[in-house]
């Protein structure tokens, strides 16, 4: 990985070329990541992947992770390998829900104000589940990357059906693991596990 | 290789759909082929048909109980998916693992490559028509299993990894029956290429078969065998020395035009180093605990219960609640028989993982599909699948 | 071996009459009913389909084929790929919910006299995966003749499996453990729940379901 000084050594780079793209730095646990701004995502990969120091010309995975309880909600992370110098880094990319915004403030608890931790105990079940409503709420948006990295074809399509996520630019973006005409975005963290009780005696005639 | 067609002739393209239940696509993978005479114009395939939403099940269970799940998703190479986790979470909570762990998980690891390579060998074959590769293969699949067996209780997913190390040492005559296995194996590999490495139907059906240059396999993100067959000597093994792999003395095999031939020997010639592996870590197997020594992720050994209050407590925490992560997110990768398996926890402090994504080698991989097979016939890209091998299992998750 | 040599030369000359006759048949004749004789020869050559949807996949069709647990051995070596041709599907592997359909058809597809078996604890049940993308059981969509637990199931459990699926085609399904056990009655309340005795019409159900099994 490219260490902490590395890494502000790029973030330092990026800003001369795109600006504002880069919203923070973290390098945790050996890994370094940088937070970028979803509407300059694609400059920040492209400089990393031609910029003639860089050139993290693999993409090795694309993925969504859902911060629920945290806004902005949903990270799409982009793990860059550089494999002439073995290094790897992540960029991540922030996105709000709109569908919640339209919603109204959520009313479950939590700490009050800013808390410490990004993260409090398992979201409560909002009122408004992804389930219901699901079809008709706005979704997130953000550009693909598709003709930089087309190792990104399927992993966006993933993306786009376990999240909702939609990407801006990409040919075929319909669902890949679920059937066609499923209703929800199922890895949203409030979306229920689904799955059935397992029947004992005592509750057998609780199923109906 | 197309002929070109008679003047007089009308062709009309024809769209077939193939599988998701055929005989010859490895698992229930659904192609919808354009087809004009025999020559395949347009492929798309669909998948989800296992879909088992392993990921979403992963975050609701604690720590150690994502491990049967996540060993389930390809499910032919079981080890390398705890290996991916296990070694994510263990850079998570920043745990070293013991020596002989290390070394323990590499033979588990090898030995499961190979049973992965025998299953791929045994069914491309099938596939292409060499019937009786089938039986001398997984023959040689159930000396692995064995072995499995007698070390886990298990033969496939087996749940032998866990955090700090692996679950239990192994046990009396293990290394006996390995060594003899470990003999044996390198003749076995000879025999298969003598069969078929010569074989012209074998050969006219892989030879020059669904070549896809270097820098567009790159560019779709495939690794592992295929990119090697390529003429790319990347290998994660050697390029990120993690577990105990910079101890031991083993060749990446390459190959140089990319075509299914090549592909072929490349996984053979990976068997022989495997087995190589297998025989340096066997033999240089350090003495020494299992398992690491942290009581706050690792269950302390059942001797101490009875005694110690502590262990009890430990025991008891562990197995109830599981351990908590601190906040954090990583991305570990790790070898396998089909490329690059990645794995990408994302910690919220809880006892149980906020998301568990793994990055599959054979989901990527099939990108490359439609790349090996327009243009040529439809026998051709039943090779190429063969050859590309795809497990449906990590595919779909 | 001679006395029976010398029963055949007396049998060809005439000489044996009446009861000895009758014995010298019954011996070497197999007399039967005709759907026996056709039970017997369904169970013994069965085609199974090629149907491997995941994990257990690789344990059957694959390795129960294979030299080390032959399936051959009990008359089902040939595997046929079209459900058309097929006599029974080994549903082997975890049913998504996208598969479901797919898996209905081919049953659909299959001819009478048809059978299932649903190996290992996801097609049986859901198996560990209780979650959205999994039927929890094939049987919510398609009738299954057998069920084998395991996770996968070892091959020589799926032969045993298949055993028992053979005798029950012959016609002796072999008993549940209620009956193997004579445990009839021994179902278990919670004790203290809200349902601690059973209401008069489960008692009387349960009764009727005792006398049916007991008969």
């Amino acid at each position: 990985m490219p260490d902490a000084p590395g890494l502000e050594l790029i973030r330092g780079e990026i800003e001369q070329n795109h600006p504002g793209a880069v919203l923070d730095t973290s390098f945790d646990r050996g890994q370094a990541a940088l937070v970028v701004d979803p509407e300059q995502v694609l400059g920040v990969l492209g400089w990393l992947r031609d910029a003639p120091g860089q050139g993290y010309r693999f993409l090795s995975s694309l993925h969504v992770a859902d911060y629920l309880p945290a806004e902005p909600r949903f990270g799409v992370h982009y793990e860059l390998l550089n494999r002439d110098r073995v290094e790897r880094v992540r960029v991540k990319a922030l996105l709000r829900d709109p569908g919640a915004l339209a919603a109204g403030p959520v009313t479950g608890e939590g700490p009050a104000g800013g808390a410490a931790a990004p993260f409090s105990a398992p979201p409560p079940r909002h009122p408004r589940s992804s389930v219901e409503g699901a079809a008709d709420d706005p979704l997130p948006v953000i550009d693909s990357c598709v003709e930089l990295f087309p190792t990104a074809e399927f992993q966006e399509r993933e993306a786009y059906d376990f999240f909702g996520i939609v990407f801006r630019g990409h040919p075929d973006l319909t669902r890949i693991l679920l059937p066609d005409d499923y209703v929800g975005w199922p890895q949203r963290r409030d979306f229920p596990v689904g799955g059935e009780p397992v029947l004992f005696t005592y509750n057998e005639h609780d199923r109906g | 290789m197309v002929e070109t067609l008679n003047d007089n002739t009308t062709t009309e393209v024809m769209t077939v759909n193939i599988g998701p239940h055929h005989p010859a696509t490895h698992g229930v993978l659904r192609l919808i082929v354009d087809l004009e005479g025999e020559v395949v114009r347009d492929l798309k395939p669909v998948i989800g048909y296992v879909h088992t939403g392993i990921e979403k099940s992963c975050e609701d269970k604690s720590y150690w109980k994502v491990i049967p799940f996540v060993e389930r998703m390809d499910y032919v190479s079981y080890f390398f998916q705890m290996e991916a986790f296990c070694g994510a979470v263990e850079r998570l909570v920043e745990l070293e693992i013991p020596e002989r762990a290390r070394y323990l998980r590499v033979i588990f690891l090898e030995l499961n490559r190979i049973h992965s390579h025998l299953v791929w060998l045994g069914t491309t074959a099938l596939d292409l028509g060499a019937i009786s590769m089938l039986w001398y293969c997984f023959r040689e699949r159930d000396r692995i299993l064995d072995l499995f067996e007698m070390a886990t209780g298990q033969r496939m997913h087996t749940r032998y990894f866990q955090v700090g190390g692996v679950i239990e040492d192994i046990p009396l005559g293990f290394e006996a029956k390995l060594r003899e296995f470990v003999a044996d194996m390198p003749v076995r590999v000879e025999q298969y290429q003598a069969l078929l490495d010569r074989n012209e139907i074998f050969l006219s059906r892989t030879k020059g078969v669904g070549i896809v240059p270097r820098e567009r396999l790159l560019e779709l993100g495939v690794t592992g065998p295929l990119l090697r067959a390529a003429g790319e000597p990347w290998d994660l093994r050697k390029a990120f020395d993690y577990l105990s792999y910079p101890d031991f003395d083993f060749k990446i095999p390459v190959g140089t035009v990319g075509d299914g031939y090549d592909r072929y020997r490349v996984r053979l010639a990976e068997m022989v180093e495997s087995v190589k592996i297998v025989e340096q870590a066997l033999g240089g197997l350090p003495e020494g605990p299992f398992i690491a020594d942290d009581r706050k992720y690792v269950l302390p050994p059942r001797s101490e219960l009875p005694t110690s209050m502590e262990s009890l407590i430990h025991h008891f925490k562990l197995v109830t609640e599981g351990y908590r992560v601190a906040p954090g997110e990583v991305y570990y990768a790790v070898e396998s028989p089909r490329g690059e398996l990645g794995c990408f926890v994302l910690a919220d402090g809880s006892a149980k993982p906020a998301r568990v994504h793994f990055r599959d080698p054979s989901f990527v991989n099939l990108q490359a599909f439609k790349d090996m097979s327009v243009g040529g016939y439809v026998a051709d890209m039943i090779a190429s699948l063969g050859m590309l091998d795809p497990i449906l299992g990590g595919v779909d998750r | 071996m001679r006395s029976r040599q010398l029963r055949s030369r007396d049998m060809l000359r005439g000489d044996l009459e009446g009861e000895d006759l009758e014995r010298y048949v019954e011996e070497r004749v197999v007399t039967t009913t005709l759907a026996k004789l056709q039970h017997w020869a369904q169970a013994n050559s069965m085609f199974p389909l090629t149907f491997g949807l995941a994990c257990c996949a690789i344990e059957a069709p694959i390795s129960i084929v294979t030299a080390r647990y032959d399936l051959a051995r009990f008359g089902a070596e040939a595997l046929r790929a079209s459900p058309r041709q097929a006599d029974f599907i080994i549903l082997s592997g975890r049913v998504s919910i996208k598969m479901a359909p797919v898996v209905r058809r081919l049953y659909d597809q299959m001819l009478e006299p048809k059978w299932a078996i649903s190996m290992g604890a996801c097609s049986s049940s859901g198996g560990m995966f209780s979650n959205y993308a999994v039927v929890q059981g094939a049987d919510k969509f398609m009738p299954i003749d057998l069920h084998i637990p395991g996770c996968p199931p070892r091959p020589e459990a799926v032969l045993y499996g298949f055993t028992k699926l053979q005798r029950k085609i012959m016609g002796n399904t072999d008993p549940g453990w209620r009956q193997r056990y004579n445990a009839a009655g021994t179902e278990e309340w919670a004790r203290g729940g809200p349902r601690s005795e059973p209401s008069p019409e489960e008692a009387a159900a349960y009764d009727a379901a005792r006398e049916l099994v007991r008969a």
